[in-house]
């Protein structure tokens, strides 16, 4: 076999695994947007919050410990103790759940019926609002971030396509960790919003708000929990990134990589966000590896967007459209 | 149909119909309703009881402020004045899905349905409030979470049965026509097992075969069950047939309250149905 095609090879898969984070962010999106209409432009800070949340937690830190030294004159940035991963992780999530409620309480309750224009506002003031009570209460240096996930080459996958190519595939445990983790996640969304009383309350509010109502489904729960349901996203992704790259700033902007994603597999569809994801994940690999070289490289900055908007002039209403609307 | 027979004065007695449907006492009672939009006042100071296990009508031209009065019962709308009292309680001002949450389910002049989802979990949806096992109990109990699950399915099946859709149950709601989409809307609000049901306009826009079956779905839900019923009707044949108390209302006010005969010979009701277009 040629090298460049076991090179290509190589390059998928790891496109799949970028495309698998990419399509986590995204479904944070359709989660909220399914049910309130609402386009969150927080979605990456969130992430980037649980991420910092959580190593702060794990490590024991204080939270807003700088005002309250300013404040108190105080020294204190410790509590002299560490919290073991899966202990921090629940404690982030409810973190995250508090989010949820607070948000709803003191933003959205407010906006009920505004236009989406304003409701999309409101979640940009959000987004910075958020990203400055991170700051605050965690300061806003790079933090390494480690749960013991397995890190480093997957021997086995490069020892067995040695074997078989005479080449050795690079792939991060990492990147393979995240990828199960992510699968067992979206099954159990989708089991959850299928086969329980609150999913299909979600469900309910996602396809009618009047219909919903009528059946005895407050709007203002189903909403605490998408939005507590896309914090726990955004952990996972929050998770993922910031364990591979470290949790800094820049882990906000993966929300910038779902809008193509969102573009091209609809705002409203769960298998549309896997896909879509998938797809530019795969997609900008690839044109980074075969074509990337020639123009400058890059390309991974704009190639997203290139690649949806050219799809959204042949197919508006994303991969699955309409069809698949009313499944979370 | 039930000319002869008059509810008692006393709102805690109850009473035979002529076709031997047993009436019970008051359940439900708005005193002194007004609601406005702006300067529009949709109902002006209208009073009107419900009793237990009748069918109760409102009817009046278009405009009249009928299904703002049902919205009112429901929670859609909570009214500027009056009280709403509800087996033997002032209600407080609630919010919808709290109404339905006391047992009373309902249907929309406009049809709201789950279009995305099938007509069998459109039923399903409506047994939401019987469902108790949480997220939590269905990890941990599993059997308990199914045995539930099970048990509002046969209901809901039950429900389909009766109301003669078991051929669509599968069928995406969005596909149906118009006249299936209603009794859909009925079998959902049905699968609350609700002790008042109010339908707005359940007949709107069905042909004369399709109105007939609404007719004896309504009787049967009735009979059967002991529902009690307020209802929306623009076809005065039907009202007359079904109900056995009707309130007329005109540009927000209660013009007629009686039964079907009294309302009928009523002057100010027939001068306000004369010249005054309605479908
Ligand atoms: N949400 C609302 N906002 C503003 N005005 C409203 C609202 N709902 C109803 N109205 C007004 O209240 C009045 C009564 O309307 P309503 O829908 O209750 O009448 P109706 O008797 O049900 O009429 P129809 O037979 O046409 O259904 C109308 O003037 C209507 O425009
Ligand atoms: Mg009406």
């Amino acid at each position: 076999m040629p090298d460049q095609l076991i090179w290509a090879m190589e390059v998928t898969l790891n496109g799949l695994m970028t495309g698998v984070m990419y399509a986590l962010v995204a479904l944070g999106f359709v989660l909220i947007f399914k049910a309130s209409g609402i386009f969150n432009y927080a979605q990456g800070v969130m992430a980037l919050f649980a991420a910092m949340t959580l190593v702060g937690i794990q490590e024991g830190r204080i939270p807003f410990a700088h005002l309250i030294n300013e404040i108190f004159g105080t020294e204190i940035h410790h509590f002299g103790w560490h919290v073991p991963a899966l202990l921090a992780i629940l404690l982030t999530v409810v973190v995250m759940i508090g989010f949820a409620w607070a948000v709803q309480r003191f933003i959205f309750k407010h906006l009920v019926g505004q236009e989406p224009i304003i409701l999309f506002m409101a979640t940009i003031g959000l987004a910075y609002f958020l990203e400055g009570v991170s700051d605050l209460m965690w300061g806003s240096e790079i933090r390494t971030l480690d749960v013991g996930l397995p890190q480093g080459i997957n021997g086995w996958i490069d020892n067995t396509t040695f074997d078989v190519f005479g080449y050795g595939f690079f792939i991060d445990n990492l990147d393979i960790s995240a990828s199960i983790v992510a699968a067992i996640l979206v099954a159990g969304l989708i089991l959850y919003s299928q086969y329980t009383k609150n999913g299909r309350a979600m469900r309910a509010v996602a396809d009618d708000h009047q219909a919903a109502l009528s059946v005895g489904i407050s709007l203002n729960y189903v909403w605490v929990l998408v939005w507590s349901l896309a914090g726990i996203v955004a952990l996972v992704a929050g998770i993922m990134w910031g364990s591979k790259s470290g949790v800094q700033f820049s882990l906000s902007l993966i929300a910038l990589k779902a809008l193509p994603v969102l573009m091209l597999g609809g705002f409203t569809s769960i298998p549309g966000a896997i896909v879509g994801g998938l797809i530019i994940g795969v997609g900008e690999a690839l044109f980074e590896f075969a074509i990337g070289p020639m123009i400058g490289g890059a390309t991974e900055n704009w190639f997203a967007y290139v690649l949806a908007l050219v799809f959204l002039v042949f197919r508006p209403q994303g991969l699955f459209g309409e069809k698949i609307i009313e499944r979370v | 149909m039930n000319e002869a027979i008059h509810p008692p004065i006393d709102p805690n007695e109850g009473y035979v119909t002529e076709d031997g449907r047993r009436i019970g006492g008051v359940v439900m009672e708005m005193k002194h309703i007004t609601l406005r939009f702006g300067g529009v006042e949709a109902i002006k100071d209208i009073s009107f009881d419900i009793r237990e296990g009748e069918i109760r009508a409102i009817i009046g031209p278009n405009g009249a402020g009928k299904s703002s009065m049902l919205n009112v019962i429901s929670g859609f709308y909570n009214p500027q004045e009056g009280e709403v009292w509800y087996k033997g309680q002032i209600r407080k001002p609630m919010k919808p899905f709290q109404v339905a949450r006391q047992g009373i389910a309902r249907t929309f002049q406009n049809i709201a349905l789950f279009e995305g989802m099938s007509v069998l979990d459109n039923v399903m949806t409506g047994r939401l409030n019987h469902m108790k096992a949480s997220f939590l109990d269905q990890g941990f109990w599993w059997g308990k979470a199914q045995r539930e699950e099970v048990e509002n399915r046969e209901k809901a099946e039950q429900i389909i049965d009766f109301l003669e859709i078991q051929a669509i149950r599968k069928t995406p709601v969005g596909r149906l026509p118009y006249g299936l989409k209603k009794r859909v809307e009925l079998a959902r609000a049905l699968a609350a097992e609700p002790q008042i049901l109010l339908l707005d306009e359940p007949m709107a826009g069905m042909n004369v075969e399709e109105k007939e079956d609404m007719s004896r779905f309504i009787l049967d839900v009735n009979d059967e069950f002991g529902t009690t019923i307020v209802l929306i009707e623009h076809d005065m044949g039907v009202v007359m047939d079904l109900s056995d108390r009707v309130v007329v209302m005109d540009y927000g006010k209660k013009i007629g309250d009686g039964t079907p005969d009294e309302v009928r010979n009523n002057q100010e009701v027939i001068d306000a149905y004369l010249g005054v277009s309605h479908d």
